[in-house]
């Protein structure tokens, strides 16, 4: 047993050593400058002006956790029935969803804008067949629209992953004892698939919160997310400290929602994952 | 065998695409090397290399039959041109801030002179390495953020006004009060960046767009949050897209690229509104960590020649602050209304804003689009 | 089972639908007389002529090329090592802390990630006395570090499913961890591993924020030669760019289905021939 450990150790060192080096420290520097002002002093107002902010949080939780709920609806069928596909269409149908996340996502966004505007394909669409014009660029739901669109794929790929590993004999037992389809979802399928699950939130959820651009483009700039805010303050204000408070909260933020997500989620064997 | 086909397949894509990067760079136009004014042949400085930082889309390229810019100065000089680019002051400012990165020659605008002046970051052109120097309009010189002509080569520059479809709008607009006006609701277009954006209401307002008063900036704030319900979406770059097709009657943005969007919507009219407007300078400059500032102002000077502007000056369509392409004949926007307006336009710089001041700014954008 | 199937073909399609509309978009206004990308002019193959000869983007993608592949390749390594390694750990408080260190460059908005790894580099570059420090090394340790998480997330799940005693199973029988590790534990993962180093590549490839910050004087990357336009206008010939790495990849993706169909028919009869 011992010798498994050391291999352990070995396998880990580097990895360990690059996230201290390169998540850790500049980590770091985000919090020294989060407690810090201009001139280097150390200060809470970063912090405490950051209840301003509250509205801006809200709102980018809410569209990022209506996008991540969007995308676990859409992604889990998708992946079932990937997984459950001829391995030559596996394939394919992998790569036929990451395909297009290839394309600059700029281009992609100036598509999309292209496709909602009012005198856009759809609404040219919708005012042929006689439904008439329906407002859909600049609205909360092109944004949210938009982080599906770019996130999507983060949800399918790790539910799908876990499905191919899918306990058949499991299925068919359930089946064989007179389980209906729902049935066996509920506790067969869906017990078995949690940990790609909850994969793919975290890699949906997370970015979505922190996103920005896609406000800013679907959104018609109307209102900010914390990504825009964090990045005017980067960019535009220069105001390293403040921006640096922003991300700090906004993290800690995740953190508890995840910590929250995984209350529903615990069972004894995952509980090692704190987010 | 599968797997091998598949891993063929895949080297002979990354193959095509590394072929196809490798078949750049094939000139069209050639430069006429007799017309050129200086001398470029510098033996000392032949393998050597400066690093270029500019602007995107911001030099002639080669595209469109016009001018491969970097090609021809590689071409004549044997200096190899590493040339990258940024999309905003900002930008550029935090990467030659860090000290990570030395560029020979960058391109900023004139508020961010100023402030690069006052931190130290530029160091002065040696004017007697760029005569072509004396090509520059004198309304280029003696300006506030280079006051003694030391630091800048102006480069290009340009306008804010108003952009307006003929067949959405009624008459002719002459203030920027129609970007308040109801009767537009839904089809205006405003600026996506605070000081652009705070500028416009500033200029309604009869404010300075430097003051320090934090009373006026308030004021526009309002201003800004009383115009929001009628304001179809805050932009940048896709202003273009949404004049040309229509998607939007009024529009705020810079004259040089009214032009580009003229050209495919006709029904597009330009006019600088009467309360006053933002008037902007590129320039050519040093940094003071630059590596090789002879290079450097060799590649000043080759931007300087008139045939060198000329090219520049049509594939931007900015304003050109350069003599000889003003006077020449080939020059296609010469006189042109919008670049060159026969009346006095009343414009205004900006200043680069004290620390204060711009929190303040960040705030109140913030206050905008929260509202 | 057919009805089902029609369905699950369906919704499939949809899906599709949903992902390649912008791509659709894309490859019509490549087309494109004018230089609008909002307005369909006459049909032109202008915009590929002009691709061919802007030296500065084609130069760009051959770098994004290298620099997706590279660091794709090795955050897998290391990821994969970082998720065995993780998945071993018996200290529950250890295990939850490298998890959470795990996912800061996913929960940091891409800017904070940029400044402060920028920040980072250059201290250290100064320790070491070079001023030029950003360049291609730096932009790879970036990007390795922000897929890692991915890598990890995408292995992990697939680990749990894995049987725990299959390693030990096989060093009981007499194999080295090393060999345990090749023989058992990988083909159980490979999936996982597999859509890991699909979706850094991925990132890798659309990055803009995270290099913008990391990069030098003397490498840039597609998105950075994208983003710099956008005080001016993207040009179309982006487009033309994007739709020909879109149609290599399809293209590519149908001559793997058409030969594997081959190499099954072939074995098919292979198989009856023996028969």
């Amino acid at each position: 047993m011992k010798k498994t450990s050391l291999t352990a150790k070995l396998v880990n060192a580097p990895y360990i050593v690059w996230s201290i080096l390169f998540i850790l420290a500049p980590m770091i520097m985000v919090v020294y400058y989060a407690l810090t002002d201009r001139d280097g002093n150390f200060t809470l107002s970063n912090l405490t002006s950051l209840s301003e902010y509250t509205e801006t949080f809200g709102r980018s939780i809410w569209y990022a956790f209506l996008a991540t709920v969007i995308c676990l609806l859409l992604s889990y069928p998708l992946a079932y029935i990937m997984a459950r596909s001829k391995a030559s269409r596996q394939r394919t149908l992998m790569m036929l969803i990451m395909l297009p996340m290839w394309m600059n996502f700029l281009i992609r966004t100036y598509s999309w804008i292209t496709i909602l505007n009012n005198t856009g394909i759809l609404n040219t669409l919708f005012e042929a067949i006689g439904i008439g014009r329906v407002q859909m660029i600049n609205t909360p739901g092109a944004v949210i629209l938009g982080m599906v669109y770019n996130f999507l794929p983060y949800m399918v790929l790790p539910i799908y992953s876990v499905m191919c590993k899918l306990d058949q004999s499991l299925i068919e037992a359930a089946q064989d004892l007179g389980c209906n389809g729902r049935a066996v979802l509920k506790t067969v399928i869906f017990p078995q698939s949690l940990p790609g699950v909850i994969s793919g939130i975290t890699m949906v959820f997370v970015p979505s919160v922190s996103t920005f651009y896609i406000s800013q483009k679907l959104g018609g700039g109307k209102f900010m997310l914390v990504g825009d805010a964090i990045e005017m303050q980067f960019q535009s204000a220069y105001n390293y400290n403040l921006g640096a408070a922003l991300s700090l909260v906004l993290m800690l933020m995740i953190v508890i929602c995840m910590l929250i997500m995984n209350r529903f989620t615990d069972n004894s064997e995952e509980g090692a994952m704190l987010f | 065998m599968k797997k091998i086909i598949s891993v063929v397949l895949v080297l002979a894509l990354c193959a095509g695409l590394f072929a196809l990067s490798g078949c750049g760079g094939t000139q069209t136009v050639e430069l006429d090397t007799s017309k050129l004014v200086g001398n470029y042949d510098v033996p000392e400085l032949r393998g050597t290399e400066i690093n270029v930082y500019n602007w995107g889309e911001y030099i002639s390229d080669g595209s469109e039959d016009t001018l491969n810019v970097i090609q021809a100065f590689e071409d004549l000089t044997g200096i190899q041109v590493n040339y990258t680019m940024y999309d905003s002051n900002e930008d550029m400012y935090a990467k030659m801030k860090s000290g990570g990165a030395s560029y020979d020659v960058v391109f900023p605008s004139d508020y961010m002179i100023a402030r690069m002046i006052e931190e130290g970051m530029l160091q002065t052109i040696d004017f007697a390495n760029v005569p072509n120097y004396s090509y520059i309009s004198e309304d280029f010189k003696d300006l506030y953020f280079d006051p003694d002509n030391a630091y800048s080569v102006p480069y290009t520059g340009g306008m804010v006004g108003l952009i307006y479809n003929t067949t959405m709008v009624e008459g002719t607009p002459d203030s920027w009060e129609i970007m308040w006006d109801e009767a537009y609701s839904g089809q205006i277009l405003m600026f996506n960046n605070p000081r652009d954006a705070f500028g416009i209401a500033q200029f309604l307002l009869g404010q300075s767009v430097n003051t320090t008063d934090a009373a006026q900036w308030q004021a526009a704030a309002d201003k800004l949050i009383a115009q929001k319900p009628v304001v179809q979406s805050y932009v940048m770059d896709e202003v273009f897209d949404k004049m040309e097709s229509g998607e939007a009657a009024i529009a705020a943005y810079y004259g040089g690229d009214y032009l580009t969007m003229a050209d495919i919507n006709p029904d597009l009219a330009f006019v600088y509104p009467k309360e006053g407007t933002n008037i902007f300078v590129d320039s050519m400059c040093i940094p003071a960590n630059a590596n090789n500032k002879a290079a450097a102002e060799l590649f000043i000077n080759f931007m300087c020649e008139p045939e060198i502007a000329l090219a520049n000056a049509e594939y931007l369509c900015y304003l050109c602050p350069h003599t000889a392409v003003l006077e020449d004949e080939r020059y296609t926007l010469r006189g042109n209304e919008v670049l060159y307006p026969q009346q006095e336009v009343k414009t205004e710089y900006f200043y680069n804003l004290d620390r204060d001041t711009q929190d303040l700014l960040s705030r109140l954008w913030e206050q905008v689009k929260l509202a | 089972m057919k009805p089902k199937r029609a369905l699950s073909n369906i919704y499939i399609a949809l899906i599709m639908l949903f992902l390649y509309a912008p791509m659709l978009v894309m490859v019509v206004f490549s087309f494109n007389g004018t230089s609008s990308t909002g307005v369909l002019d006459d049909f032109s193959t202008k915009w590929y002529s002009e691709l061919l000869k802007d030296s500065v983007t084609l130069q760009a993608l051959s770098n994004t090329l290298i620099l997706a592949v590279t660091s794709s390749l090795i955050a897998m390594v290391l990821g994969t090592a970082a998720a065995v390694g993780i998945h071993s750990m018996k200290k529950k408080w250890l295990k939850t802390s490298v998890l959470t260190v795990t996912n800061i460059p996913m929960v940091n908005p891409e800017i904070v990630t940029g400044v402060s790894m920028m920040l980072l580099f250059v201290f250290v570059g100064r320790l070491v006395g070079k001023s030029d420090v950003l360049g291609f090394p730096t932009l790879l340790i970036a990007h390795v570090t922000f897929s890692l998480p991915y890598v990890i997330l995408s292995v992990l799940p697939k680990l749990r499913q894995t049987d725990r005693h299959l390693g030990e199973a096989a060093q009981d029988l007499g194999c080295p961890p090393v060999t345990a590790f090749f023989k058992v534990i990988l083909p159980n993962i490979s999936s996982g591993i597999i859509s890991g180093l699909i979706m850094a590549f991925t990132l890798s490839l659309d990055d803009f924020i995270i290099s913008y910050f990391v990069s030098g004087p003397k490498f840039q990357t597609l998105p950075i030669v994208i983003f710099s336009m956008t005080k001016k206008k993207v040009k179309p010939d982006m487009y033309a760019l994007s739709t020909l790495i879109f149609l290599a990849v399809l293209l590519l993706l149908v001559l793997m289905n058409i030969m594997q169909a081959r190499a099954e028919k072939k074995e098919k009869k292979a198989q009856s021939a023996r028969l």
